[in-house]
């Protein structure tokens, strides 16, 4: 029993380091919109992906650690060897972690998700046995990577043809964003609660009939869309630089919604990136605590805690300075551009994650921007990125595989008797 | 630090077309201190204006090809990248208009009839006046990207390449009421004076004839 103990001991030393990670480089991805549309500046990013990375992990990140720690592989061929499944998930841990960190030294943009997935994959069909992989669900997970953008990309399409139709297009714009604009946060409160109070909150055993979830998230929505008309409110109107660039007061009512767009971002980041993180040290807990490997056992909520918290480490040891960098460099970015494609963005992957597919929120991102270009909307998009995001699975999948095959030879060896 | 995100966004053509833009409009600006030169007969004066468009005309130039330097195909735009270098090209082909006009007056030592002097000074001011509307026009570029091409400010920029034709179909008239006045005077000068006194006119006219072709290409990229 006291190797157990060294497993867990492992498992949160790794799920630590890996949501640092996120927390130092990922996190700043999904912010950098933000940022770089001068909607908020880093501090005030850092507080909101502090909170909401934290609050998406904990309340929405339940099925997608489930996916990452019973999903892929297959749990009754661990049943008879469940050192096997910790292994494994060690090496994938470990494995992802390093992936990561040599990519970003070396400035390669790869995706956690992507790696994970790949990891635990590797180590289960090369360590266990190619049928101890769930091949039907890894094909799903695979073909929502490239949903995911693409629906990111129609979502954030039409969101900003409804801004150009109700605001931009129209002959006042500015009174149409003052008007609206309270609108849209209602509406991406009301999809956010309602989605993690019917789906999220599971693990924390509370009992919500659908009714009550509804009633519940028209509250929040309206409280938090009341919120918004008192910022809303407090946008002065700035002729001199209207004169300039006439939508520039225009630009600062998106630039308060975007406040909204982007805790909602955070959010979801939380529920997927770092649920897919810590989803292997789930699956060792478990193993660990109920000392085998058990098909329906409840998920450990302080794992989610500990993946939270993670991430606010890392940002605020190293994700600050990641995302002023990043957000430098895509000023391209006018707020109300930012404030469809985060909308989308969001809304797509906290889907996923209620749907318990990981993806990748920059990827999902990187969809939902092409989307506001396609409806015309931004200046010049560098479409060799989109190339740069098959390259990056074709390398991540197999490097994060067989990083985790290694390492679980190693583990086995060390402690597999 | 690289990012997909970092690498998705381009560098924008806008900014700089306009810059462009505005290099040449300053050109432009420059016939009316060449104007007042030619008719206060002071070649001095003419050379030095000439030297100034000259040195414009080349920093538009410079302009030009840094545009182009930075604007790589694989781009993707929300105006065509052809277009937008016709645009380029007709902006630039502008300032070369003046320059050609300002050594055309120089080279030839121009003097010009004191009756036509009231409307040469009128036809300058509005091949001006042309020209400053296509800058107009193209520094409405940004709004035009920032509603997606729609909507009322597609009609505010209609209405602004509406203006433009017709500060050009002015300039139209004036140089033919100047070259009703040149045939007037004909026999009384010197008759390869008097062509290149044509020539100088038509070359003037030419001016706004770019500078609504400007807003003409505009009108494509909103059209489609």
């Amino acid at each position: 029993m006291t190797d157990f103990n060294i497993y867990l001991l492992l498992a949160g030393a790794f799920g630590l380091f890996m949501a640092w990670g996120i927390g130092a480089n990922d996190v700043a991805n999904a912010m950098a919109t933000s940022v770089g549309s001068k909607a908020l500046t880093v501090k005030k990013a850092i507080i909101i992906a502090a909170i909401f990375e934290f609050a998406g992990a904990y309340l929405a990140g339940g099925q997608v650690t489930s996916t990452i720690r019973k999903g892929i592989v297959d749990s009754s061929y661990f049943v008879s060897d469940p050192d096997l499944l910790i292994f494994g998930m060690l090496a994938a841990l470990l494995a992802s972690g390093m992936w990561l960190l040599i990519a970003s030294r070396n400035g390669w943009p790869v995706s956690t998700t992507h790696t994970i997935v790949g990891a635990v994959v590797g180590f289960a069909a090369v360590g266990v046995s190619m049928e101890a992989v769930n091949w039907d669900r890894v094909g799903t997970i695979v073909l929502s990577w490239v949903v995911s953008p693409l629906l990111a990309g129609t979502i954030s399409f039409w969101i900003f043809r409804s801004i150009q139709r109700l605001i931009l297009d129209t002959p006042q714009p500015l009174h149409n964003a003052r008007k609206y604009g309270p609108f849209y946060i209602f509406a991406v409160t009301f999809i956010l609660s309602l989605l993690t109070i019917k789906k999220g909150l599971k693990h924390l055993d509370l009992d919500i009939s659908a009714g009550d979830a509804f009633l519940v998230a028209v509250g929040m929505a309206s409280v938090i869309a009341i919120v918004g008309i008192l910022l809303i409110r407090r946008v002065k109107v700035d002729p001199e630089a209207d004169r300039d660039f006439h939508y520039a007061s225009v630009e600062r009512v998106f630039a308060v919604l975007m406040i909204f767009t982007a805790s909602a971002m955070a959010f979801a980041h939380g529920s997927n990136d770092v649920a897919n993180a810590v989803g292997p040290v789930a699956a060792v807990v478990s193993t660990v605590t109920n000392g085998g490997v058990l098909q329906e056992s409840p998920l450990p909520a302080w794992v989610l805690l500990l993946g939270g918290g993670g991430i606010v480490i890392g940002l605020a040891t190293y994700g600050f300075r990641v995302m002023r960098t990043i957000g430098e460099k895509i000023t391209a970015l006018t707020p109300s551009r930012g404030f469809a494609a985060e909308l989308s963005a969001a809304s797509t992957v906290v889907l996923a994650s209620f749907t318990g597919l990981p993806v990748s929120t920059t990827h999902t991102l990187v969809g939902a921007v092409l989307g506001v270009g396609i409806a015309r909307g931004i200046a010049a998009l560098n479409m060799r990125v989109v190339g740069n995001i098959f390259m990056s699975w074709v390398v991540t999948l197999p490097a994060g595989a067989f990083m985790a095959i290694l390492f679980f030879y190693m583990l086995k060896g060390m402690f597999g008797s | 630090m690289p990012s997909y995100l970092t690498n998705l966004f381009g560098r924008s053509p806008i900014k700089p077309l306009q810059e462009h833009m505005v290099k040449v409009q300053a050109c432009v600006e420059q016939l009316k201190p060449l104007f007042e030169a030619v008719i206060a007969n002071d070649q001095d004066a003419v050379a030095k204006v000439r030297q100034k468009i000259a040195q414009m005309e080349n920093d538009a130039d410079s302009l030009k090809w840094e545009l182009r330097y930075h604007l790589p195909t694989g781009l993707f735009m929300p105006v065509d990248r052809r277009d937008l270098l016709d645009i380029l090209m007709m902006q630039d082909k502008i300032a070369n208009q003046t320059k050609d006009i300002a050594g055309l007056i120089l080279g030839r030592r121009m003097k010009l009839p004191e009756k036509m002097h009231k409307l040469i000074t009128k036809f300058g001011k509005r091949s001006i006046d042309a020209s400053s509307q296509a800058l107009k026009i193209v520094k409405e570029l940004d709004e035009l990207v920032e509603t997606g091409f729609r909507g009322v400010e597609v009609e505010r920029v209609q209405d602004m390449i509406s203006e433009l034709n017709a500060i050009e179909s002015d300039t139209d008239k004036i140089q033919v009421e100047l070259r009703d006045i040149l045939f007037e005077l004909e026999d009384d000068l010197r008759p390869t004076d008097v062509m290149f006194t044509y020539q100088l006119i038509e070359g003037i006219g030419k001016v706004a004839d770019l500078a609504q072709r400007v807003g003409s290409r505009l009108q494509l990229l909103l059209a489609r």
